[in-house]
């Protein structure tokens, strides 16, 4: 798994949540809520959206972790790489 | 005793509809003088293929994606027919206080839909309630859609929801008149809406009773006062008034479609699915009292009838008692063209009549092809439009299960009537 592997997998699960949103231009290191419009429970939505997709559980202390793009890479990938997760975007 | 001041009068001046067959009151109207039904084959969970009457209007017109994707197919509904009753009242909400609007959406049902799509979903996952969504709550609230159509709009005065089986088109209209008249708000949406074709618990359980309507051709499967008929045919649906007190429509240039001049709502008191004549009768005098009008008065009687064998007999028999000696009213049917949309039902079925003021035509019942005896009066009109010189009243049945029974009456407005 790369870091751009994981960042598309995070911007196609934004995408699905907020079908809207431009995600062409998603600076990895500036708070998501503030370059989208994003609320708490599209944050929910990301947690339910890995939890379906990718087995992958974020508890709630930890969800600050996925504030930026670039936080959600950090923390993300030991949890994609403990499950041996390698699988394109689309899985 | 302090003596009440005189009730302030309430008009329409605005609708939104989406209706199986025309997502404007224009085109619904072409379809009821043209016969044009809305009811087409569709599958449902569980059950595979049923009927139903399907609306096709545009959920991106007045909606995100993302809030189509976060609410609910009522709320988008609610949404859809708020926005284009706004536009064709010409009323501009950035001109009113936000706090004086009031949104009053009547409902049969309000949860099923979500409820069971999660459930469906929680399968796919072994049951395990983790991945039960944190959207569901405030999906299957009962405000839901009302509240939907307040945060698209930005209205921050109050919204409800009102449970009233299939009458609540009907009374979600008596609400917006009575919140206008206490002056708790200066503009009120008012109707009702359904989703309910997207639960498959609806069809199956009129299934199980034996009221599910069926043909081989679904167009001819809602038949009310026909011989054959077999039952509901189920519709989503959905369609919304602006009203306001009649000094300020007048003040705004606002145009006027009608009057509400009477209401009514009661209960049988009987039984939970079975309806009773003698108080469909007592509902549509009460309305009549109220409006201080003969039946002899009225113009249209728009029916309630769903094609069930014994509910159309019991509306049937109401009518001839109230109506029975009225040699200018005439009666028709909806559903006959869209199937029961349940929760949008009565304002919708009072909107498809509403152009008779200006178009001076009577829309059929359709599907009429042998008239069942039993239910029968002469002032039917069946299979083609009728013309009148002149429609000034039309009242509007609208009945529901738990025995809730419910009239609208609407006068043409004239600017002498002032």
């Amino acid at each position: 798994m790369t870091e751009d592997g994981l960042k598309k997998i995070i911007l196609d699960i934004i995408h699905d949540i907020a079908p809207d949103e431009d995600l062409s231009d998603v600076d990895p290191a500036v708070r998501l809520r503030d370059q989208l419009d994003l609320d708490s429970m599209d944050f929910l939505d990301i947690v339910m959206e890995l939890r379906k997709r990718y087995k992958v559980e974020v508890p709630e202390e930890d969800y600050m972790e996925l504030s930026t793009l670039n936080g959600c890479v950090s923390y993300l990938m030991p949890k994609f790489q403990e499950k041996g997760i390698e699988a394109s975007a689309s899985a | 005793m302090r003596a009440s001041p005189p009730l302030s009068r309430v008009v329409l001046t605005g609708v939104g509809l989406t209706s199986p067959n025309g997502n404007d009151l224009g085109s619904f109207r072409h379809a009821l003088l043209e016969g044009v039904s809305g009811v087409v084959p569709f599958e449902t969970r569980h059950m595979g293929a049923v009927i139903a009457g399907v609306c096709d209007f545009d959920e991106r017109k007045h909606q995100s994606r993302k809030a189509r994707r976060r609410g609910t197919r009522a709320g988008s509904i609610a949404i859809y027919c708020a926005h284009e009753a706004l536009n064709a009242a010409g009323a501009d909400l950035a001109q009113v206080d936000p706090s004086r609007v009031g949104v009053y959406v009547g409902t049969t049902e309000h949860g099923n839909v979500e409820t069971e799509q999660e459930i469906a979903s929680l399968r796919e996952y072994d049951d395990d309630t983790r991945y039960w969504s944190h959207h569901h709550n405030p999906r299957t609230v009962a405000n839901n859609p009302a509240g939907e159509v307040t945060i698209n709009l930005g209205i921050t005065g109050p919204h409800y929801c009102i449970g009233a089986a299939c009458a609540a088109g009907n009374v979600g209209i008596i609400q917006a008149v009575q919140q206008l008249q206490l002056g708790v708000v200066d503009l009120a949406l008012g109707g009702g809406v359904s989703e309910s074709i997207h639960t498959f618990g609806i069809f199956a359980s009129f299934r199980s009773e034996g009221a599910l309507g069926h043909h081989e051709d679904p167009t001819r499967a809602s038949r009310p006062f026909d011989k054959a008929r077999n039952g509901i045919v189920v519709s989503e649906g959905g369609c919304l008034y602006v009203l306001e007190r009649l000094e300020d429509a007048l003040t705004r240039n606002a145009p006027i479609l009608a009057e509400v001049v009477g209401y009514a709502v009661n209960s049988d008191a009987h039984d939970f699915v079975l309806p009773l004549a003698e108080r469909q009768a007592q509902c549509m005098r009460a309305a009549l009292r109220v409006a201080d009008l003969e039946p002899g008065d009225v113009d249209i009687v728009s029916t309630h009838a769903t094609s069930t064998p014994q509910g159309d007999v019991q509306e049937a028999r109401a009518l001839k008692e109230v109506f029975g000696a009225s040699a200018r009213t005439r009666i028709n049917n909806t559903k006959s063209f869209i199937g029961h949309t349940m929760g949008a039902a009565g304002a919708l079925e009072l909107a498809g009549n509403l152009p008779s003021f200006s178009d001076h035509k009577i829309h059929p019942t359709i599907n009429v092809d042998d008239p069942d005896p039993d239910c029968w009066i002469d002032s039917m009109v069946v299979g083609t439009p009728q013309s009148a010189e002149r429609i000034d009243t039309i009242l509007n049945n609208s009945f529901g299960m738990l025995g809730i029974n419910s009239c609208v009456i609407v006068r043409r407005w004239t600017s002498d009537a002032a």
